[in-house]
């Protein structure tokens, strides 16, 4: 790990930003799991880091109306374990469990894991060649070991898969960014918060220098999507991996018929895959397995696969059929 | 520059002066204090042989900067027997064989007690290796490790 400079800022997001804006090559840290795991393999390389542990943003706020905002340093077990989160928004809940370990989640952040890079191995080794590390190197994984990579929204560039089990959930949520810059405050949905690498792999999210995450939002709980909800994860070890494919999805059915829906899928796509196409393809149709059908072969259309994760195409369609049958049953397992 | 830190290790408090600000929690306590009963298996967070306690959580400790930790209350292995008197977690391993070489037991037994304190899997052996799956063991002593926590959690 190369040397630098720390320092940590105060209570407010003002104070953070005013820190980093002062300091060449700074980076943000909080839960540094992510972080300091690229910064002992020399991926990432900080010339100082603004500790933002201390910044009043842990809590979770009920807002009126019913929706929450969630503090982006409230770390992903609490978030998990919210009694008014696992009641109404349960996927959120049950795709935070699912991601790392108990350990890994006591220490991540909310704000963390929207930020945290790709696990692409050749995004890791730094006597290798790739876009997003040193742009225009070269991308090895197009043509080298690809299984962990996407199947959607893929570039020339760039083939890597998101890696967070919480932000496929909070796309088929709704969720909203709330952001803090030297600019002042805005919003962005979490949906147009991550970009597809296109030709600049090297540029993930939408964040202008600086920006911090402040918090996340989510609207209204829909009552339906707190009984008739699933999220999937298919990986290679039944727990503590990277999805392969994962989705999240919740249904509102009446009378038979789906009156609204949501479907996002996780481990296919270079940021969270929010299916919005396909779930109106389903609304007003009967949730059974010839409309869920019909729903993944939509989803998966514009599916390329390479080398090693051609597979992932079928496993993708067979994981949202399950995924949305499971919603529909109801029988999602309590978290 | 140089950084001042205190931390409760096992109940005991401990100030630091850091000169560099790479140091983690777990090379402080192995360089610093001795406590080499922490262990650094992968130090990247995968393998889960340095868990410790910190604020009554489990983390792992290869993954925490020390000098964001100023004022931590810190419990590892060496803190959690009475004297002479084990844990009932570490009797429960010896009892229930879940160990072959011990490189990984600190780390299975830090993050268990955490668990219990979580209080998420009671006695379900599924729940219990879903909430353990953190913390690997190349020996493969996972059905005695289970069998001891389930031995000792939900009692």
């Amino acid at each position: 790990m190369k040397l630098f400079t720390y320092s940590k800022a105060g209570a407010t997001a003002e104070s953070a930003i005013q820190e980093k804006a002062q300091k060449s090559g700074a980076f943000y840290i909080a839960g540094g799991t992510n972080l300091i795991d690229l910064m002992k393999d020399d991926v990432v390389v900080p010339d100082h880091l603004v500790d933002i542990t201390a910044v009043n943003c842990a809590q979770i706020e009920k807002l009126a109306g019913g929706g929450v905002k969630i503090g982006a340093l409230m770390s992903n077990s609490d978030l998990a374990n919210d009694t008014y989160i696992r009641t109404h928004y349960p996927v959120l809940s049950r795709a935070l469990l699912s991601g790392a370990s108990a350990q890994l989640r006591n220490m991540a952040t909310v704000g963390g894991n929207l930020m945290q890079r790709t696990r692409c191995s050749y995004f890791y080794d730094v006597a290798g060649d790739c876009n997003k590390r040193k742009p225009g190197s070269g991308c090895p994984a197009i043509e080298g070991y690809n299984r962990m990579h996407s199947i959607l929204g893929a570039s020339g560039k760039c083939i890597t898969a998101h890696p967070s089990d919480m932000c496929v959930a909070l796309a088929a949520l709704d969720a909203t960014v709330h952001l803090a810059g030297p600019g002042g405050a805005r919003k962005v949905k979490l949906v147009d918060f991550h970009k597809l690498p296109g030709n600049t792999p090297e540029v993930e999210t939408v964040l202008e220098p600086h920006e911090l995450i402040v918090a996340v939002e989510l609207p209204a709980p829909v009552t339906a999507y707190g009984k008739n909800w699933c999220y999937l994860k298919v990986r290679d070890r039944a727990s503590y991996a990277f999805a392969l494919v994962s989705a999240a999805a919740c249904l509102e059915i009446e009378g038979g018929k789906i009156k609204s829906a949501r479907l996002a899928l996780g481990g296919v796509a270079p940021k969270p895959w929010r299916a919005a196409d396909a779930e109106k393809l389903m609304l007003g149709k009967a949730a059974d397995e010839k409309t869920f059908k019909a729903v993944a072969d939509a989803v998966m259309k514009p599916a390329k696969g390479y080398e090693h994760n051609k597979f992932k195409i079928e496993l993708g369609k067979r994981t949202i059929v399950r995924a949305l049958k499971v919603a529909a049953a109801a029988n999602q397992k309590e978290v | 520059m140089n950084h001042s830190i205190s931390l409760t290790v096992n109940g005991a408090r401990r100030d630091f002066v850091l000169d560099d600000p790479r140091v983690t929690l777990l090379d402080l306590l192995r360089e610093r204090l001795h406590l080499t009963g922490t262990k650094k298996g992968c130090d990247r967070g995968q393998c889960g042989a340095c868990t410790i306690l910190v604020d009554g959580k489990r983390i792992n400790s290869c993954l925490a900067l020390a000098i964001s930790h100023d004022g931590a209350d810190i419990l590892t292995i060496e803190g959690v027997a009475r004297g002479d008197q084990l844990h009932p977690v570490q009797a429960a391993f010896i009892a229930h064989d879940g160990f072959q070489c011990g490189f990984c037991t600190p780390g299975q037994i830090m993050s268990a007690i955490g668990m219990m304190q979580e209080a998420q899997a009671g006695n379900d052996p599924e729940r219990i290796r879903e909430c353990m799956s953190g913390n690997l063991c190349r020996c493969g002593a996972y059905p005695g490790i289970v069998e001891a926590i389930k031995s000792v959690a939900g009692v």
